[in-house]
Order: C-alpha cells, then structure tokens, then sequence
C-alpha cells in the first residue's frame, strides 16, 4: 500500500516584500479593470475595439483563458484524489483555490463585459435553457459551489473520507463546464471556423494544457516566495504531464483544422486562418504551434529524459510559453473567428455598406485589455489572500517527504 | 490548534460600543426608510378598472416579405433611408459600430460577372438560431413569426450577434436619446428589424416596403405567408423564390425571387 | 436620555407617524400631499399634475400599483403583442408632460420630469427611459426639442 503522507499545511506569512509588491500590483490591476468598465460603461461600447463585426473580443479571450485554465488547475487534485496518486496529494487543496479564484476571474471579466451587466439579476430569473450560455452561467456558479464543497472535504479531517466521492462530482461538473465553454462556439451555425462538434472536446485537451500550466506557475511562485522546497520528483512529473497534455491539445487542433479543410466549403476560413490571415495565421503558428506547442515540449522532455530532472526555471517558462501559446489560440478561435465574414451568398463576392464580404478589422482597445487584466489581477488575488488567511500551501514537497523510496535527483539546468 | 482565538472577548453583561452602534444602525434605517413609507402611508390602493385592449396575437397568420430583386435598382436605398427615419437609425458617424438594420447587398458571381444588388434585413426565421442560443430569453419569436428582441430582458450578451448567419442585430453602444415612441432602443441591448413590428400591428405595412412601392422599384411585397389568398402566398405557389441560406434549415420568412 | 434610545425613539416617530396621519384622516377624502407634509415634518414630492381630467386609474391606485401594471403589461406588449389606450406607455407619457420655462416639454434629465419628481425623492432609480423616449412624439416630429 505505500506509507501514508501526512501533509502538514500552513499559511503564508504575507509579510515578505514579494507578497506586498504582489498584493500592490495585483490590486492596482484590478482596480484599474473596476475604471476601465466604469468608463466603458458609461460613455457605452463604441470606445473599445469591438464592432458590429467582432462583437467579442480581447475581454472575452481573457475570460475564456481563465474558466478554461481554471477547470484544469482542479485537475491536480482530481488526479489526486480520483485517480489516488499519492505523489499529488499535498497539492489538492492549492488546485481548488486555484480553480475558484481563476473562475472567480474569468466569471467577473464576462459578466462585466455584458452590455448591461446591471440586469445580471434578470438573467438569474429569466432563464431560456436552450441556450449554452444559460447552462454555463449554472454551471461557472456551481463550480466554485462544489469545488467549495471539495475543498472542505480536504480541510475538514471528519470529512476526508467524502474526499474521492468529492472529487468525482467536480470532475464530472469540470467536464461538464469546459464542453459547455468550448459548445459556445461549437453550435454556431453561422460561424464556419468553429461549428463542430470537436470544439468541446478540444477545449477540454486545452483545459488540461492550461490549467496545469497555471498551476505550475503559481506553485513555483509560491513556493518559492515562502521559501517552501518542491522536490525534484514532483518536478519531474509534473513537467512530463504538462507535455502529454500539449500533445493532446496539437493533436486535437490538428484534428479540427484537418477535418475542416477536407469539407470544402470550408476551405475560405481555414486558409484565412492557417495562411492568409495576417496577424491570425501568426497567431497560430508562431504563437499556438511554435511558442505553445514544440518549444515547451522540447523543452520539458528533453530536461526530463532518462533520469534527469528539470530545473525549476525550465519547468516555468515552458509553462508561461504554454500559457502564450493558450492566449494566442483563444485569440485566433474567438476574434479569428469572427473576423471571417458570414456567408450569405455560397460562391459570390459581396459587399455592403454592413461590411459583408469583408475581414473585418479589430485593434484591442485599452479598456478592453484593462478589464481582461483586471480578471486576471482578481484570480490573483484570490490566490494570494487565500493562502495567506487559510492553509492551502504544504510546508514542504522535498523528495524525502514525498518519495520515501529515495531515487538519486540530480539536477538538470 | 486550528481554532482561532476569540480577540474581541467582550465581558458578559452590558457593552455601550455594541449599544451605540446597534442604535445608530436602527436610528438610520430608520430615516432612510422614512421617505418611502411615508409615500406608502399616503396612498390607498383601489382597483384598478378594466382592461381595454387589443386581443394578443395568435399563429394565424405568419409575416413574411417577398423581394423582387430583378426590381432591386442598383443605387437605391430607399427602404434603407425609410427604416432608418421610421426607426430613428440615426448614425453617429461611426460605421463600425452603428446600427444598421437593413442593408443592400452588392453581389458578384466571379465565373459569370453578374451583378445584383438586393436589401437584407433581420429573416425572421422560423427556426431562429438567435432565440436558441440567447440566455434570458430575450430573443424570441413572436406567435406571428415576427423576430424580436425584448429589451426589457436583454442584457447585451451579443451571443445572439454571434448566432445570427444573416447578420441582422446590432448593438448599441453609445448613449441615445429622443428616441422614436414606437421603437424604444437602448444603450447596452441589441436590436435588429421588427419588420416594423408596430406598423404591422396597426394593419399597416413595414416602412421599407411602403418606401419601395411608392419611390423604389415596387420590388418589396409584405403579407401573410400563411393565407392562401393574400398576394404573397399567390406569388410564391406560382413563381420562383429562394431564402437566403436555405441550406441551413431556418425556414426565413423573407424569399426573393429572380435571386 | 442617553443618545442611544434617543436615536431609537427618534426612529420609531418617523417610522409611525404616517399610520397615525392616515388613521386621523377621513375616510372619503384622499389626502393631499401638502397636508402630509405639514404632519410629518417629512419633506413631500412635488409631483406636478397630469393633463386631462384623470388617469387611467385613481392617483392612489397608480402611486402604489404603477410599477406593478408597468411590469405586467410591457410583457403583454412585446411579446404578445397586446396594444390598448389603457395602460400604453406612450399614452402614459403623452399625458404626464412637463414644460420648462420655454414652454417645451422636459426630457428626463431634467429633474422637472414628472417620473423623476417623485422618483428622486424616494431615490428608487428606473432604467425606462435608457430605451423610452421620455417625452410625447408631436414635439419632436414638429421640431421643437430641448437642447
């Protein structure tokens, strides 16, 4: 059976330099996305970049980045306590509040991008369950319910043993969440670069990406700003996990792209995508291909190859070129997308005073990318405050903690 | 070891701070309710009397529009000027991000070299992909097969923009004011043509087929798709017509024919 | 008495003081604002009066139920297409307008706005008139706007 590891946790002491310039400038963000909705509220849409024609934009692709990061970050402790791999046990209860402050994010960038996010309540009481949109406003809520609950469950020590039931209902709802993101786009009929079914399933591939990317992140941060020691064999397995998930997520663009250019109606948007499209062709090879795709994964296998293991360093930038490379595939899903112009007329050039026929044009606005930040500044808000009030982080994940079979680590830079 | 110790340990018995404060919480609820129920304590509720009014619409009939695109004259936009001065479309100078819920369309079939220019409005479909995806239900299809968006629940989504093949809504995105009494718009929401949904409730036609027939080619023809005998269901049993995107299976209300 | 149960005596007189007013009056005479004031010490609304003779329905009715009857019946409108003189929006606004010094009626920025009379002073804001226009449609097709 394997001995048990008995995790002790504890709160970050929040009076280290690193954590007050975090807390200042994740605050000042957040504040700073409060203004920008402020004024895009009041002086209304037409000062950001967003149109007629591109009617979601950089808001949106942040958003998306974060519900979709964030039911990936809860994989860690799904793994852990679903899956029972022991080595992930001290990490479950840092996933969860990561999860929930990543949603928390991502759920107030949406709401405030609304047209009138004032009649939120008229959206909880008028429901229309035909539409994703309703069933994902369920669903983002019910996450951060039920990844509550499972937190609790892993604090509570009268509640351990619900641990796996837990963990089996939110990965079921996590599921359940990011198909229901990725469905966003996968029923429009109107949109040709998105309709299919696989847009479900690829956004689960890129939940998994993300999401632990994200995770590796904030537990090399933290750990590293508490002083806390992470030992070479988690490293090392986590590293190697972050590259079967890009794997699955080219495999899974891969799939998408080449089953749309086989139907040959198609053929327009995937060339606009794939090679004409300017910014959106670079987006997706240099950003999505290159940046998030194979340079992270030479890089994490060949610093874990054999028995090496890879440098913290290493670890993390693989994962923020990971995390590019997501914002660089939302960004050619979601504006990409609706820079195509609708077909109206199958076969015939067309153009109107409504641009029809045309790319349409979109240039991020500042308070955009300021509410876009101001999420991201919320989630990490979340994070920091979380582990400073209660006890997500473990005071140790040295190998002798965690690995009591001692196999020899030796460093790889 | 996981309990935290109590810091405000207050001595049993009597705390003046928890008095105070607790005085002033109902003393200023006090003055800020005050208003309001005085307003509610001079008034006295009587029934109201009856309700006089129009009967609602049932599915008896089904609107739909016939455009004649062989009498659609290439520089005319007299049902796009009639729309916008019935709907009060006014633009603000910004094409990106104005309204439009009428336009002409320019076609160009690149093998033949054909040109054709027809008008394309919201196609009031009857299957519309607008209404599945919108979350409140703001989106919906009238029992008339009018399209509408109720403004009082939209809450500016634009799911239903992304939706839409035809690309009917716009979204209002600066303040307005003055607006027509009988096309309420607002900041924040999204519209798109009622098929002059006002008009047509007062027996009358849509502005735009009303502006073609007396100043434009005559090519825009309104009327109940499901009576047998009006002259639109008499026009399309004998002639040719398309929808736009047929293909798709939103049945729209709008045909064309010489298309 | 200490400043505590001063505050809570002060905040029950306010709280009471109209049930007691309503209570003294006589049952076939409505009371008018003017007198509610001189009672209660509260400032009143001045709510300026409609034209035409009467409302659709009794002042005391509307100033209770308006809300009520304009949430029901905007439904009836939009989605089923129910349109009547009784209770239509712009019959409402057509009736109860306001004119400033110029003689034209008031948008409703104006405070003069009679929703805004009342409605400011119970502080209770409406979004009606992000999408209504809020004042009667023959001034503004003859021409005669406010700036």
């Amino acid at each position: 059976m394997g001995m048990e590891v008995r995790t002790t946790y504890r709160e970050i002491s929040g009076r280290s330099p690193q954590f007050y310039t975090l807390g200042v400038i994740m605050g000042t963000f957040f504040l700073l996305g409060l203004a920008s909705v402020a004024y895009v509220e009041h002086a209304g849409h037409h000062v950001t970049g967003g149109s007629n024609q591109i009617v979601w934009g950089i808001p949106d692709v942040f958003a998306m980045l974060l519900i979709v990061s964030a039911s990936g970050a809860l994989n860690v402790a799904i793994i852990s306590s679903v899956f029972r791999v022991k080595l992930y046990q001290p990490l479950e209860r840092l996933s969860c509040l990561l999860a929930i402050g990543l949603l928390i994010g991502g759920l107030m960038i949406l709401i405030l991008d609304l047209g009138r996010s004032d009649r939120v309540i008229v959206a909880m009481l008028n429901r229309n369950f035909k539409s994703i949109f309703a069933w994902n406003f369920y669903l983002y809520t019910g996450f951060i319910a039920i990844v509550t609950v499972y937190l609790w469950t892993q604090m509570e020590p009268r509640m351990n043993r619900y641990i796996p039931a837990a963990g089996l209902f939110a990965f079921g709802w996590r599921l359940a969440l990011t198909t229901g993101s990725g469905s966003i786009y996968g029923v429009l009929i109107a949109r040709e670069a998105y309709n299919s079914a696989i847009m479900g399933p690829l956004f689960i591939a890129m939940s998994f990406s993300f999401g632990l990317a994200v995770y590796i992140l904030v537990l090399l941060a933290a750990c590293k700003g508490s002083g806390r020691e992470i030992g070479s064999v988690l490293l090392r397995r986590l590293a190697r996990l972050l590259g079967v998930f890009i794997v699955v997520v080219l495999y899974f663009t891969a799939v998408q792209h080449l089953t749309n250019l086989y139907a040959a109606g198609r053929g327009g948007v995937e060339h606009f995508i794939l090679f004409d499209g300017g910014l959106y062709s670079l987006l997706f090879w240099g950003g999505q291909v290159f940046l998030g795709g194979l340079v992270p994964l030479v890089l994490l296998f060949r610093s874990s190859r054999g028995g090496l293991y890879p440098a913290g360093r290493t670890v993390a930038l693989a994962a923020a070129l990971v995390l590019t490379g997501a914002f660089a595939q939302l960004y050619v899903i979601i504006i990409g997308g609706q820079a195509w112009p609708l077909t109206l007329f199958p076969g015939m050039e067309v153009s109107s005073s409504f641009f029809d026929g045309e790319i349409a044009a979109y240039t991020p606005s500042l308070p955009e990318i300021g509410l876009g930040l101001g999420g991201v500044a919320l989630a990490g808000l979340v994070v920091l405050f979380g582990t400073r009030l209660l006890r997500f982080l473990p005071t140790t994940l040295a190998n002798s903690v965690l690995d009591p079979q001692p196999t020899a680590p030796a460093e790889n830079s | 070891m996981s309990g935290n110790t109590n810091k405000l340990d207050a001595p049993t018995g009597f705390d003046p701070v928890r008095r105070k404060f607790l005085s002033a919480v109902t003393a200023a609820t006090g003055v800020a309710l005050a208003p309001g129920v005085m307003l509610y304590g001079i008034t006295r509720p009587s029934p109201a009397t009856a309700n006089v009014a129009n009967e609602a619409v049932a599915n008896a009939a089904r609107w739909g529009m016939l455009i004649d695109v062989g009498r659609c004259a290439d520089g005319c936009d007299a049902c796009v000027s009639a729309c916008v001065e019935e709907n009060g479309l006014e633009g603000h100078g910004r094409p990106a991000t104005d309204a439009q819920w009428i336009r002409k369309v320019e076609i160009r079939n690149p093998s033949t070299g054909r040109r054709q220019s027809l008008p394309v409005m919201c196609q009031h479909c009857a299957e519309p992909p607008c209404v599945d995806v919108c979350p409140t239900g703001a989106s919906f299809k009238r029992a008339d097969g009018i399209v509408l968006v109720d403004k009082h629940r939209c809450i500016g989504c634009r799911y239903c923009m992304m939706a839409c093949p035809y690309k009917a809504r716009s979204f209002i995105a600066e303040d307005l004011e003055d607006q027509k009494p009988h096309a309420p718009r607002g900041k924040g929401t999204v519209e798109g043509c009622t098929l002059c949904v006002h008009r047509v409730d007062a027996g009358r036609q849509p502005a735009c087929v009303e502006a073609c027939g007396d100043s434009g080619g005559g090519a825009m023809l309104f009327g109940d798709l499901q009576d047998p005998q009006s002259e639109i269901s008499r026009r399309v049993a004998s002639h040719a017509t398309r929808q736009i995107r047929a293909d798709l299976g939103l049945d729209p209300g709008v045909r064309y024919q010489n298309l | 008495m200490p400043a505590g149960p001063r505050a809570m005596v002060f905040a029950l007189v306010i709280l009471l003081l109209p049930p007691l007013v309503r209570a003294a009056e006589l049952n076939d005479t409505p009371p008018s604002t003017e007198r509610a004031s001189m009672d209660t010490g509260v400032p009143s609304p001045g709510i300026p009066r409609g034209q035409g003779e009467h409302c659709v329905a009794d002042t005391q009715f509307m100033r209770r139920n308006h809300m009520t009857l304009l949430m029901h019946q905007r439904d009836e409108t939009v989605r089923l297409g129910v349109r009547g003189n009784q209770y239509s929006l712009q019959e409402c606004i057509n009736c109860h307008v306001v004119e400033d010094a110029e003689a034209r009626p008031v948008t409703i920025t104006n405070p003069q706005h009679f929703c805004r009379s009342c409605h400011d002073y119970a502080a209770v804001k409406i979004d009606c008139f992000e999408c209504h226009a809020s004042r009667p449609q023959a001034e503004l097709v003859a021409g005669v706007l406010e700036e």
